[in-house]
């Protein structure tokens, strides 16, 4: 499999030991150093190959990203498999990463030879025969089941949006995202004829780490992790630091609730990552590099790992890359999924070995980091910016998105919205375009409430504000955050105390626990939420007081952890309820005075009656009530004894006549 | 470089902390987690200061000074944010102040007053966790914990023992051992550093004064105390006392109005160790053998050397310590010669140590029943003389008792890290030259350096000495002597920095110029004393002729020293 390595004639002398400076480029448009047609030719097949063009059997893509397997894209697969030894048809398979449009997994796309590829939706085991009948037998595209179709060769099909036009890709900019769902991930011929390595071999060859640097700088590529920090501004901070030894840290160890993006990537183009950061490695001058990823993900970890194989065996890693003089080594640290290892100090501790604890900064990483080195930390989205960014240039870059946050930003789209799934969008794109255009809506004709962006640290955007465009400045300005880019979204049937108590429960258990504001800070704000969603029934007195007590120190204590908190989790821990008691203040209130949930989602404030009117008498209810709470004769109405009534719902579920009654 | 504190402007230094710059200018503010001489972890938030051109809370522990900054130490954010950092503490700590062994002086309270906390602002679920008493010599009450991480990084930056760390996560984070074991499985040496470090009462010595109190009230039993070299220069600590002021005398006094029926100084049984420990070394430079010799005196290390180098075990010298070798003189030869049944003494030692409880209670220290009964650290007798209600400073002084009374000033300098190696020098060089040495003092090994060395040249014979004390420069120094990079015929190793001046079982909150004051008394001790040999000691000489027979004897060997065994760690 070497693609790199392999001399093409006896006039190529490369060899593992004196590797070619131009190899990745003769590999696309060589022989650079001989004429000889025979070798053009050689490489016009090998890339034909590498295409499938020359293939005259049909290809079947499955997306089997994570997303993928979930919604049953192994079944898919099987049932495939069966099909074509059941009609002794031959194909290709090839298993793809993500496309983003998580909502219609699994997706699955065919390419007849001479025709263009289509995209087909929901393709689940059950409806691959259909499928494959129709496309492979009588050679016709199910429009109804088709998503889309590539743009090649051949005639295109009837019926079915082009890529470009689609709704939900036509409006993104796909840049990171690529080759996601497009592409083998662990074809490293692919990604070189797509011009892979091309942007690490030119800076190689022809810029110092200096320009390197300059260049990021001069793109403005902010970290897409969350804290936007000019990327370029921190790899010089790393160049200009003197030291032996210096690091590159890849930060994959995404962990807030409703965030997929750097799984996507990975599981879906891990070269275009490793490209990324064997750049940023060359620019500070890093010999090493990490990838630290949580172990949840086993799939992103196997292809990664089948990448780097690729790439060390190729002389893309290793020691004095394309005859550079530059060595880097890149190893996997697998994290134990701890929610705070993604803050960069405590992930710093966490690859050393000890726990994961966050340390004062400064000194910042970039001076003083990993093993007390200079370190750089980027997360996957910003290094996978910047192979583009080298082989098109800052200019490029900055053709889309706005003047202070160029390019793009990944979002992951989740909760209440119609197409779940992976965006891209140039920056400065309206809520307005993300949620209701390519996201689709809400489903079920229910109303937009708000959505919540930046994971458990941002803040919600509610309606009448959707107009925002989407970028570092502006999202800062209204008081939320970009953070890794997660979009969920909430509709009316959402309450969002119910939120806040969700996203305070998650970073109260994710807290390392090593300063105190953030520790007990946290754990009493989720006790105070808990109090104002807990029902009045089973209160004592002095617990009613403590809940008024709780309330009026709900914010002064937010504002404590988020000024005096070690690390930017504690700092950005009670954003959740700051920014919903900021938007939703009449929903608190709500539960505060009238004991009353608006969205009828927290179960203690619920109180259940029973019509009279409605009611047979079968006792059905009073038999499955866990409380004895319900009573009454058969055959005549039943009544809820409120003091007894523990609101747990049971009444209603089992009631065949709809008599009971829910406030 | 020029800040501004305050209002003020100061001189700050380039590197420096905020905290730093403000301690000079004699402004203090508070902390729970800051530890002189480490480097800052950032994690009670208690110091954060304000930074009056961004409005900006920033931890001054940690936060290095820049030029032209302009901090407010206590203006009205930061210290309303420390007091809700008190009072989210407090809301999770239990309310038993009038029952906790740290009331007085715990820093939480202290802190929680000084911030004017008058009422429970907040309250909710507290961590209900066990007591952990598994250890013979401390006292873990997790539930007082608040994680300021002190006794952590004291027990693995300091020590290099590393037995408790960080568990668990959010709200369930707690300090523990591994596998949440107790301390007396983990590699704990009992060195008590963590007790004096922390800032509450979760970590506490093990108290032993009830089985003292029994012991003097039963007529029966014959109470007998010893006393270590390091109590009677610190004990005047506890009673307001300046720092350093050897109260020996009335210490002797407060022991008899007590009830104590003789009251020994171990300094006699430390120059008993040192007859012992400087014919075991005589006997290896004869013999070429093994090298170096380590001390034996110090029950932290002996620990830590059976669990983590046993392979060294053979290089410690089989000496037990001065308490073992007073526990044993005791009730196996002083008891039976005064005509009392060992079961009916028992035996007290007094000690600045919480490793020592553990010593006594190891099983090949005794002789069916333990040599010492009960060991209470120099905390423990200030609590008993104030229970008591003795005035310490109205006592007339009073003599120990004899026929252990008598000592030399070179048993009295065990108290400080390298007074072993003084003291057995001087008499190793007699035992060598029959001569004494010309100037008893040996400067190179004095003083609370980590790493001391020196060569002392004796009847022609170079001896390369060392003192090491800490068991985190111990460690070091071992891993340079067993790789080969150093070399030495004796090393003295004490298990806490500065030996047992700086013991685990001295007063709370001990800062260096206490040390160093409780040290330069000692030498003072040593420079004005007319008896500075232990070989010149006449009670010695007599325990010798009348029971011993001569240093190294069988009868010695039986009753004065010891055998090491290697320990599994987390076993």
């Amino acid at each position: 499999m070497p693609v790199i390595m392999e001399n093409c004639c006896g006039l190529c002398t490369q060899s593992q030991s004196s590797p070619c400076p131009r190899a990745v480029e003769c590999l696309t448009d060589g022989p650079l150093c001989h004429t000889d047609g025979s070798c053009a030719r050689k490489r016009e097949t090998w890339k034909n190959t590498v295409n499938r063009k020359d293939t005259r059997t049909p290809v079947i893509f499955i997306g089997a990203g994570t997303c993928g397997l979930g919604a049953g894209a192994s079944a898919t697969m099987v049932a495939i498999r069966e099909f074509l030894a059941a009609r002794s048809l031959n194909c290709t398979m090839v298993e793809v990463g993500c496309i983003g449009l998580c909502a219609v997994e699994p997706i699955v796309d065919i390419e007849l030879p001479g025709r263009p590829r289509v995209s087909f939706r929901e393709v689940t085991h059950d409806r691959v025969g259909v499928l494959l009948e129709s496309m492979l037998v009588r050679g016709e595209a199910p429009a109804e089941m088709a998503l889309c179709q590539f743009p090649g060769s051949g005639e295109p099909w009837s019926g079915i949006p082009l890529f470009d036009e689609h709704p939900f890709f036509a409006p993104q900019t796909r840049w990171v995202l690529e080759n996601c769902g497009i592409m083998d991930p662990v074809s490293l011929d692919e990604y070189m004829v797509a011009g892979g390595y091309r942007a690490f071999s030119t800076a190689l060859r022809t810029l110092t780490p200096e320009q390197v640097c300059s260049t990021v700088e001069e793109s403005g590529l902010r970290g897409r992790g969350g804290g936007g920090f000019p990327t370029g501004k921190k790899w010089r901070f790393a160049l200009n630091t003197p030291s032996g030894s210096k690091y590159v840290i890849c930060n994959a160890d995404e962990g807030d609730p409703g965030a997929f993006m750097d799984r996507a990537v990975i599981e879906g183009d891990p070269h275009r990552l490793i490209e990324g950061i064997a750049i940023a490695a060359y620019a500070i001058g890093a010999n090493n590099a990490y990838i630290y990823i949580r172990a949840e993900y086993p799939l992103a970890i196997r292809r990664l790992k089948v990448a780097l194989d690729q790439a060390e065996k190729n002389g893309l890693l290793g020691t004095n890359i394309f005859d550079s003089g530059f060595d880097l080594n890149i190893m996997i640290k697998m994290g134990a999924g701890a929610f705070v290892c993604g803050e960069e100090t405590a992930l710093i501790q966490s690859i050393e070995g000890h726990r994961g604890m966050p340390s004062p900064k400064p000194p910042f990483p970039a001076i003083s980091g990993l093993f007390g080195k200079p370190t750089v930390i980027n997360n996957v989205e910003t290094l996978a910016n910047v192979p583009g960014i080298i082989r098109s240039g800052a200019d490029w870059f900055r053709s889309r998105g706005t003047p202070n946050s160029p390019g793009t930003k990944v979002f992951a789209l989740s909760g209440k919205i119609s197409n779940t799934g992976l965006i891209e969008v140039a920056m400065g794109t309206s809520l307005d375009e993300i949620l209701f255009g390519m996201g689709g809506g809400i489903p079920n004709g229910r109303a937009f409430k708000a959505v919540q962006i930046g994971g458990p640290s941002g803040g919600c955007i509610p309606a009448g504000h959707t107009d925002l465009l989407i970028d570092y400045e502006s999202l800062g300005a209204f008081g939320a955050m970009m953070g890794s880019g997660g979009l969920v979204v909430m509709d009316e049937d959402t309450c969002m105390v119910d939120v806040a108590k969700f996203f305070m429960d998650f970073i109260q258990r994710e807290s390392c626990g090593k300063c105190i504001p953030c520790r007990e800070g946290t754990r009493r704000m989720l006790e105070i939420l808990r109090a104002i969603t807990r029902g009045y029934r089973d209160e004592t007195p002095e617990q009613s007081l403590e809940r008024f007590r709780g309330i009026v120190n709900l914010e002064r204590l937010g504002q404590v952890i988020k000024k005096t908190s070690l690390c930017g989790l504690g700092q950005t821990a009670p954003n959740p309820v700051l920014s919903t008691l900021r938007w939703f203040k009449d929903e608190y209130e709500a539960h505060i005075f009238e004991r009353r949930c608006p969205a009828g989602v927290c179960t203690g404030l619920l109180t259940y009656s029973i019509d009279e009117d409605k009611c047979r008498g079968c006792t059905l209810c009073a038999r499955k009530c866990p409380s004895n709470a319900i009573k009454g004769a058969r055959k005549s109405p039943h009544y809820i004894v409120a003091q007894e009534c523990i609101g747990c719902g049971a009444c209603l579920e089992v009631c065949p006549f709809g008599a009971v009654k829910v406030q | 470089m020029k800040i501004t504190l305050n209002g003020k402007t100061i001189e700050a230094r380039e590197g420096e902390t905020i905290l730093s710059a403000a301690r000079r200018m004699g402004l203090d503010i508070p902390t729970l987690c800051h530890m002189e001489g480490l480097p800052p972890t950032g994690t009670c938030r208690v110091c954060v200061v304000e930074d009056r051109k961004t409005g900006r809370l920033i931890p001054s522990c940690s936060f290095p000074v820049s030029d032209g900054m302009d901090i407010a130490t206590h203006s009205n954010q930061a210290v309303a944010a420390r007091k809700t950092i008190i009072e989210l503490l407090l809301a999770s700590h239990p309310d038993d102040c009038l029952y906790c062994p740290g009331n007085g002086t715990c820093v939480l309270q202290r802190y929680a007053q000084e911030l004017g906390v008058r009422q429970r602002s907040y309250s909710g679920a507290r961590n209900r966790i066990n007591l952990d008493v598994s250890s013979p010599s401390i006292i873990r009450d997790p539930e007082k914990c608040i994680l300021c991480g002190r006794c952590v990084r004291v027990c693995s930056e300091v020590q290099g023992v590393s037995a408790i760390d960080f568990t668990g996560r959010g709200s369930t984070a707690q300090i523990g051992c591994a596998f949440n074991e107790g301390l007396n499985v983990s590699s704990c040496v009992n060195c008590g550093q963590c007790v004096m470090v922390c800032p509450t009462g979760a970590l506490t010595e093990r108290r032993d004064v009830d089985r003292v109190l029994k012991a003097l009230d039963d007529p029966a039993m014959t109470v007998v105390v010893q006393h270590a070299p390091a109590v009677s220069v610190t004990l005047a600590e506890e009673f307001g006392i300046k720092p350093g002021s050897d109260i020996v005398d009335r210490m002797n006094a407060a022991f008899r109005r007590m009830g104590f029926d003789k009251v020994f100084p171990t300094s006699f049984s430390a120059d008993l160790t040192v007859m012992e420990e400087a014919h075991e070394l005589v006997q290896r430079v004869r013999k070429g053998g093994p090298f170096p010799m380590f001390t034996s005196c110090s029950p932290g290390w002996i620990k830590y050397l059976e669990e983590f180098y046993p392979q060294m075990l053979g290089n410690a010298s089989t000496c037990k310590s001065p308490q073992q070798m007073m526990g044993a003189v005791i009730k196996r030869l002083w008891a039976p010669a005064s005509g009392l049944d060992p079961k009916t003494v028992y035996s007290v030692s007094v000690m600045p140590c919480t490793a020592k409880k553990f010593e006594a209670s190891r099983p090949e220290m005794g002789d069916g029943a333990p040599d010492v009964d009960a060991v209470i650290t120099t905390r423990e007798l200030a609590e008993m003389i104030r229970m008591f209600g003795i005035d310490i400073s109205s006592l007339e002084g009073e003599a120990a008792d004899s026929p252990f009374g008598e000592r030399s000033s070179a048993g009295k300098l065990f108290g400080a890290s390298g007074g072993v190696m003084e003291a057995a020098a001087r008499t190793a060089y007699h035992m060598l030259t029959g001569e004494n040495l010309k100037d008893m003092r040996i400067e190179a090994v004095r003083g609370l350096e980590d790493v001391k060395e020196t060569t002392l040249t004796i009847a022609g014979i170079e001896l390369k000495l060392a003192v090491v004390s800490g068991l985190g420069n111990a460690g070091r120094l071992l891993r340079d002597i067993i790789e080969g990079r150093r070399t030495y015929h004796f090393v003295e190793v004490m298990t806490c920095p500065g030996g047992c001046i700086n013991g685990g079982g001295q007063p709370f909150l001990t800062d260096p110029e206490r040390v160093r004051a409780r040290m330069l008394s000692l030498y003072e001790i040593d420079r004005n004393a007319s008896l500075r040999v232990a070989h010149e000691n006449s009670s010695i000489a007599a325990l010798y002729r009348d029971h011993l027979g001569e240093p190294g004897s069988k009868k010695a060997h039986h009753i004065l020293h010891t055998t090491y065994s290697p320990r599994e760690v987390l076993k």
